[in-house]
């Protein structure tokens, strides 16, 4: 076995810098990497890429970055729920890229698998296509989407062994698998850190080969958006 | 004339036997409401299951169980976990058998524009603009005017597209409309609703052809 793991979240960050491209997993604010962004907030790195579907909530999740003025450049699908990151978007503070969610999730996947490039039929016809090269299969038009390039990659897993296997929980698994090994390095954060064995292989969605530091998260809050009950 | 919940009533009336759909954010989340309960099909949310059941009770509330518009949802028996990629799969892959979505406009060759005001608003298009790349089956959830009573069904969109030539069907609280040779044929009329009011409140071409029933719902 590998050990993959360090001691604590201070470990998992070092060679962060200002200036460099992070990925962050997480749909809205269930599955995202609580204790790296609050590291990240801590460490006031300067200038960063965030590569994320969405942009958190004003007081919570990617949003306690922008709220600093930590992101020069915002790229996600979906930006709704913050109301400090579309005054910066409108005012020209932040730059924002808005690409369709499942082409989000496939430029990481590519990433992640070693392909360069793909097509795609989402956004043709949009902004979204505009400077890109358009093919036609069977007589449909394609746009081509080319992988992500990052230096770390923030995930959260649910569970996680010495050896970087993994295993998500619910819809908080989201991009999270996809992340993993997509960017220079990855660093996941786990709820439940266990020993090597105790995972069945069976039931790893994440093998530790994407995984470069692991390390057990504490004070999950795991806020609810939209708390919505019977 | 109907309301959020009629239009949601009417478009039930689309889903079959066997049908995987899914359910955009707004009018089309309604729908789950009103479907047939003898027949057999599955919700599927972009973020990553399929099988989604309703709202969870106050004890059953867990952060990690999301639809895609972030509300809090719960899993039926049968139901599967998959992440952001595969889900797009299924949707680009067409393995999804009905879509069901919000505009801000459509226009009569079946364009779309939902994502974008440009200078005003700017919420982007999560996974708008993969869903009408891609399904086979879509219907348009809507108003039939906005706010400020401007025809939403056009001759051409304004807005930022969404998807080019993408629309088959339209349920707004005037009429059930279907789009054929680039113009909106007009299928139903709500309630109460006159032909001429549809006329009124249509600024793209509308095709009427012989008479047209008021919907059952």
């Amino acid at each position: 076995m590998i050990n993959k793991t360090v001691n604590n979240v201070t470990e998992a960050l070092e060679g962060v810098q200002d200036g460099m491209t992070f990925m962050l997993g997480g749909f809205g604010l269930s599955g995202i990497p609580e204790n790296s962004i609050k590291e990240l907030v801590k460490r006031n790195v300067k200038d960063v890429t965030c590569i994320s579907n969405n942009a958190g909530v004003d007081d919570f999740g990617l949003g306690l970055l922008l709220k600093k003025r930590q992101i020069k450049k915002m790229i996600s699908s979906y930006v709704g729920e913050n109301a400090e990151f579309e005054r910066q978007m409108l005012s020209g503070e932040l730059d924002v890229e808005l690409i369709p969610q499942g082409t989000l999730a496939e430029r990481c996947r590519a990433a992640q698998n070693g392909i360069p490039a793909f097509y795609t039929p989402a956004g043709y016809g949009t902004e979204v296509a505009e400077g890109k090269e358009v093919r036609d299969f069977d007589g449909k038009p394609h746009i081509m989407e080319k992988a992500f390039v990052a230096d770390f990659a923030f995930v959260k897993a649910w569970k996680g062994d010495e050896a970087g296997n993994l295993i998500f929980k619910g819809t908080a698994r989201n991009f999270n698998p996809l992340m993993c090994g997509a960017a220079k390095v990855t660093v996941v954060e786990v709820e439940e850190l266990v020993k090597p064995g105790e995972l069945d292989p069976n039931f790893v969605h994440i093998p530790g080969i994407f995984v470069q530091r692991i390390f057990q998260g504490d004070a999950y809050e795991k806020r609810i958006e939209k708390r919505t009950t019977q | 004339m109907l309301d959020k919940n009629g239009i949601a009533k009417r478009i039930a009336q689309e889903v079959q036997d066997g049908y995987y759909v899914n359910l955009g954010i707004g009018i089309p989340t309604l729908v789950a409401n009103y479907v047939r309960n003898d027949i057999e099909l599955e919700f599927q949310s972009e973020n990553g299951i399929l099988g989604m059941g309703p709202f969870p009770k106050e004890e059953e509330v867990d952060a990690d169980l999301i639809n895609a518009g972030k509300q809090t949802i719960t899993a039926l028996p049968g139901a599967s976990f998959f992440d952001s990629s595969m889900s797009f799969g299924m949707i680009r892959g067409q393995h999804v058998d009905l879509t069901i979505l919000g505009a801000m406009e459509v226009a009569q060759n079946g364009n779309i524009a939902n994502w974008k005001i440009p200078g005003k608003m700017v919420k982007g298009m999560g996974g708008a603009m993969d869903l009408v790349g891609s399904a086979k089956n879509i219907i348009v959830a809507m108003m039939h005017t906005n706010k400020a009573g401007d025809s939403k069904l056009l001759k051409a969109c304004s807005l930022p597209l969404t998807g080019v030539e993408c629309v088959t069907k339209i349920v707004t609280n005037m009429a059930v409309l279907d789009i054929v040779d680039k113009k909106f044929r007009l299928l139903e009329r709500a309630p109460g609703v006159s032909i001429e009011e549809i006329k009124k409140a249509t600024e793209g071409d509308l095709i009427i052809e012989g008479d047209i029933p008021e919907m059952s719902i």
